[in-house]
């Protein structure tokens, strides 16, 4: 899958490696930003409350 | 948001605002607030069982070292009537259904009230949600809001900046 996308990236080495990187950047803030808290509220709510 | 949580033991600058309420996202994960009231119980010093909800890890974890309370500890509950000083009792742990803990007198719905009482919910074991661990403690004193803060925290609030 890496493969893949390393081949796919047009450019010089030096440049696939810094298009590669600012993908990731943009992945994880992605993840951070929606993905994340999207997550902690549905997946794994801390009740700390008693009721039914 | 109606009122401040004051606990010497959590911290010398522990002070947390309380609202009604214990609704997840607008209270409980809200960082600026964090301790919610459950609204169908009473109000800080009033007969019955003024009971409130906070986590005790993550978003701020206002009752983080709940289980560190020891028999004694003042609580203070501000308000805009005064300072209401509550004295610690103790622990017990609950299912998370346990609502009776909620009851005018906790665990004894069919009872009417006589004392004033705090009750403080949480989840137990820390990182999990299997259980509760409720905190109980009871009016022990109460400030008129014209006399100024209790001596013992009034540094606290000061420091707080209210």
């Amino acid at each position: 899958m890496y493969a893949l996308l390393w081949r796919t990236i047009p450019g010089p080495v030096w440049a696939r490696i810094i298009i590669v990187v600012v993908l990731a950047a943009l992945v994880m803030a992605a993840l951070v930003e929606w993905v994340f808290p999207w997550a902690a509220e549905t997946l794994l709510p801390q009740e700390s409350t008693v009721g039914g | 948001m109606f009122g401040t949580l004051v606990v010497p033991r959590f911290g010398d600058d522990y002070v947390r605002p309380i609202a009604g309420g214990v609704d997840l996202s607008t209270v409980l994960n809200n960082r600026q607030i964090g301790i919610g009231h459950y609204s169908e119980t009473q109000m800080p010093g009033a007969l019955g069982n003024f009971a409130i909800a906070a986590h005790r890890t993550t978003h701020g974890a206002p009752f983080s070292q709940i289980a560190e309370l020891r028999i004694g500890d003042r609580l203070y509950v501000e308000t805009s009537d005064g300072w209401y000083e509550y004295a610690f009792r103790g622990l017990e742990y609950v299912w998370p259904t346990g609502v009776d803990v909620l009851a005018p007198v906790p665990q004894a719905p069919q009872l009417e009230a006589t004392d004033r009482v705090m009750t403080l919910t949480s989840c137990n074991p820390r990182f999990s949600a299997a259980e509760r661990i409720i905190a109980y403690a009871v009016l022990d004193n109460w400030y008129p809001r014209a006399d100024g803060p209790p001596s013992a925290i009034a540094s606290i609030t000061q420091a707080s900046g209210r």
